[in-house]
C-alpha cells in the first residue's frame, strides 16, 4: 500500500509536468485544428534555456523559470508569425500546418544539436532529493515544487479561460473561428495569446522536467506523451487535457513500479491506439463531428 | 568521393524512393497522412533479416515475404484506424509506428534495443537489385493510378462525402491504398536491413516516417515523378552539405517550412514530368504556328 500511495504520488508529479505541455498543445489545437508538432521543440529550449540560467548565471529557481518562461513565449510566438501565419493567411489546409510543424521541429531540434552537442546535461542539484516523510512514504522537495507550480499554472490558465474577457474570446474563436471574427473578435489576437499561453506553459514544463530528468536536444520527443494525453482527455478539451495528462502520469508511474520501466513507453502508446479505437472523442472531449 | 561512397548512396536513394512511392499511393494520391510508416519498415526489415539469416530464405523472396507481412499488419491497423478523420488518423498512426518500434525494442531474441546483425555472408542490396525493384514497383503503381482505382483513390482525396454518394467504397479503397503503401515500405525496410546489415530499432522512430512523409510532400502531392524528384533531391542534397555535418538538418528543417510557406504544392506541384514535357511541346507547337502565320 505504501508502495502504492509512493507511484501515484510520483506520477501525479510527472503528470502535472506533461498537464502544461498538453495544455498548451491542446489549446492550439482547439483554436487552429492542427497538431502543433513544434510544441516539442519549444519545450525543449525552455529547458535549456532554465538550464543556463541556473548554471551561468547562477538564477535562483524561480528565475531561471522566468526567463524560460519569457524565452519560449517569445520562440513560440515567433514560430506562429513565420510558419502558420502565411499559411494561414492562404487558408492551407491543416495538413501544412503539420508538416510546417514538423520542418521547425527538426529544424529547433538540430539547431541544437548542432550548437551544443548531444550530450545530456544534468540541471544542478537545486533541491534536495530527500524530502517529507509521512509514514513510510517520501515524497521529493522537487515533486512538491512541481506539483504547486503545476496546480496553480493550471488553475491560473482554467480562470483565464474561464473568468476574463479574453478568455471568452478564446472560447468563442475554438467553438468557430469564423463566427467569432463575424462577431468582432480578434481572432488575429486570440491566435497570439494561444501561441504565447501555450509557449508560456512550454518553458515551465521545460524547467521542471529539465530538474526532474535532464535535458537533452531530442527531449521534444517526450511530447509525443503530451499528445497520447490530449487524444486520451479529448482533443481540444482544457479540462481533459489536464485529466489526460494526469492520468497518463500515474498509469506510467504504475507500469515502471510494478511492471518495468522498459514498458512505460509501450503502455502509453497502446494506451493511446486503444482510446483512439475504442473511444476517439477521449474521457471528455465533445463527440467528434465529421469534417471530412 | 569515392565509387563505392556513391554507389551506397544511390542505393539508400533508391530504397527511400521505393518506400516514398509507397507512401506517395496514401498521400499523395488518396490524402492520407501517416507518422507510422517506419513501422512498416521496421517490420520488412526485421521479417526479411531474419527469414535470410535464421531460414536461409533467398534475398528477393525474403523482401516478397517481408512487404507482405508489412502489409499484413496494415490491413489489421487499418480496419482500427481508416475510420477515423484527419489529425485523429495521423496520431493513431503515429502510436502504431511507435508501438511496433517499442514492441521490436523489447523483444529480447531479436536483440532487442542493441541491435540485430545479419552476418557478413549474406547478400547485400546492390545498386542493380534497388534499379530492379524500383522499376518494377514504379511501373505498377504508375499503372494503378492511371487505372479505375487510380482514379477513385484520387477522388477520395478530393472530396470523401462525393466519392461516397457516387458509389465509391471509401473504406475498401483507404485499406487497398494502406495496404499498397505498407507492402512497398516493408520491402523498403527489407533492402534496408541487407544494405546496412545491422537493425537497430531506433532508427524507425517517428523520425523516419516524418522524413518519408516530408519526401512526398516537397516532390508534390498527388504526383508520382514529384515523388522521385524529391526524394532524390532530399536524399542527395544531405550528402552534399555533408560537410556542414550538423547543420545539413537545420538546412533541411529550414527548407521544409520555407516550402511550406511559399510553394506548398511541392515541387512539381502535382503534375507530372509527362505533363510538363507535353506542355512544352504545345508551346513549341504554338509557337510554330505563330511563325507559320507571320510568315
Amino acid at each position: 500500500m505504501e508502495k502504492f500511495i509512493q507511484f501515484l504520488i510520483n506520477g501525479i508529479a510527472i503528470g502535472s509536468i506533461y498537464a502544461l505541455m498538453t495544455v498548451g498543445y491542446s489549446l492550439v489545437y482547439s483554436i487552429m485544428n492542427f497538431s502543433n508538432f513544434a510544441h516539442g521543440g519549444v519545450i525543449m529550449l525552455g529547458s535549456y534555456f532554465g538550464f543556463f540560467a541556473i548554471t551561468i548565471l547562477k538564477a535562483p529557481f524561480w528565475l531561471a523559470a522566468l526567463i524560460a518562461m519569457t524565452g519560449t513565449t517569445l520562440l513560440a510566438v515567433v514560430i506562429e508569425r513565420l510558419a502558420y501565419d502565411p499559411l494561414r493567411r492562404r487558408q492551407a489546409p491543416s495538413l501544412y500546418y503539420i508538416i510546417s510543424a514538423m520542418g521547425i521541429s527538426i529544424f529547433l531540434e538540430n539547431i541544437v544539436l548542432a550548437t551544443l552537442g548531444a550530450d545530456f546535461r544534468n540541471y544542478p542539484p537545486l533541491f534536495q532529493t530527500s524530502g517529507f516523510y509521512i509514514g513510510g512514504i517520501s515524497i521529493g522537495k522537487l515533486d512538491v515544487l512541481i506539483l504547486v507550480v503545476g496546480t496553480i499554472s493550471l488553475f491560473g490558465l482554467m480562470w483565464l479561460i474561464e473568468k476574463t474577457k479574453i478568455g471568452l474570446a478564446i472560447r468563442a474563436t475554438s467553438f468557430n473561428l469564423r463566427a467569432a471574427n463575424l462577431m468582432g473578435v480578434n481572432t488575429e489576437f486570440v491566435i497570439f495569446v494561444v501561441f504565447g499561453l501555450g509557449g508560456l506553459l512550454a518553458g515551465l514544463a521545460g524547467v521542471m522536467y529539465g530538474l526532474r530528468y535532464t535535458v537533452w536536444p531530442q527531449m521534444g520527443l517526450i511530447t509525443n506523451k503530451a499528445f497520447v494525453a490530449a487524444v486520451f482527455g479529448g482533443l481540444g478539451s482544457l479540462p481533459g487535457a489536464i485529466v489526460g495528462a494526469i492520468s497518463l502520469g500515474i498509469i506510467e508511474a504504475m507500469a515502471t513500479g510494478y511492471i518495468s520501466s522498459n514498458l512505460r513507453d509501450l503502455i502509453a502508446f497502446v494506451l493511446l491506439v486503444t482510446i483512439l479505437v475504442v473511444r476517439p472523442s477521449g474521457i471528455m472531449g465533445k463527440a467528434t463531428e465529421d469534417k471530412a | 568521393m569515392s565509387w563505392a561512397y556513391i554507389t551506397t548512396v544511390l542505393i539508400m536513394t533508391g530504397i527511400n524512393l521505393l518506400a516514398v512511392i509507397g507512401l506517395s499511393v496514401l498521400t499523395g494520391f488518396t490524402g492520407l497522412f501517416s507518422f507510422g510508416h517506419a513501422g512498416f519498415m521496421a517490420i520488412g526489415a526485421y521479417t526479411s533479416a531474419i527469414l535470410t539469416v535464421w531460414l536461409g530464405v533467398p534475398y528477393y523472396l525474403a523482401l516478397l515475404i517481408a512487404g507482405l507481412a508489412a502489409g499484413l499488419i496494415s490491413l489489421v491497423i487499418g480496419r482500427l484506424t481508416l475510420k477515423l478523420k484527419g489529425d485523429y488518423f495521423i496520431i493513431a498512426t503515429l502510436g502504431f509506428g511507435e508501438s511496433i518500434r517499442l514492441l521490436f525494442n523489447w523483444f529480447d531474441p531479436i536483440g532487442g534495443s542493441r541491435g540485430f546483425r545479419i552476418p557478413s555472408e549474406i547478400h547485400y542490396t546492390s545498386l542493380s537489385d534497388v534499379i530492379i525493384i524500383n522499376l518494377i514497383a514504379l511501373i505498377l503503381i504508375a499503372n494503378l493510378i492511371n487505372s479505375r482505382h487510380g482514379r477513385n483513390f484520387k477522388a477520395i482525396r478530393e472530396e470523401e462525402m462525393a466519392s461516397q454518394v457516387i458509389g465509391i467504397n471509401i473504406f475498401r479503397y483507404k485499406m487497398l491504398s494502406f495496404f499498397i503503401s505498407a507492402v512497398l515500405v516493408g520491402i523498403a525496410g527489407g533492402m534496408l536491413a541487407h544494405l546496412t546489415h545491422f537493425l537497430i530499432p531506433r532508427n524507425f522512430d517517428m523520425t523516419k516516417s516524418t522524413f518519408l512523409t516530408i519526401m512526398v510532400i516537397l516532390g508534390g502531392l498527388g504526383s508520382l515523378s514529384g515523388s522521385v524528384i524529391g526524394t532524390v533531391v532530399l536524399t542527395f542534397i544531405p550528402e552534399f552539405l555533408r560537410n556542414f555535418n550538423e547543420w545539413r538538418y537545420v538546412i533541411f528543417g529550414f527548407l521544409v517550412v520555407l516550402v511550406m510557406v511559399l510553394r506548398p504544392k511541392g515541387l512539381m506541384g502535382g503534375y507530372e514530368i509527362s505533363d510538363l514535357l507535353r506542355w512544352v511541346k504545345r508551346r513549341l507547337v504554338r509557337r510554330r504556328g505563330e511563325k507559320n502565320e507571320s510568315a
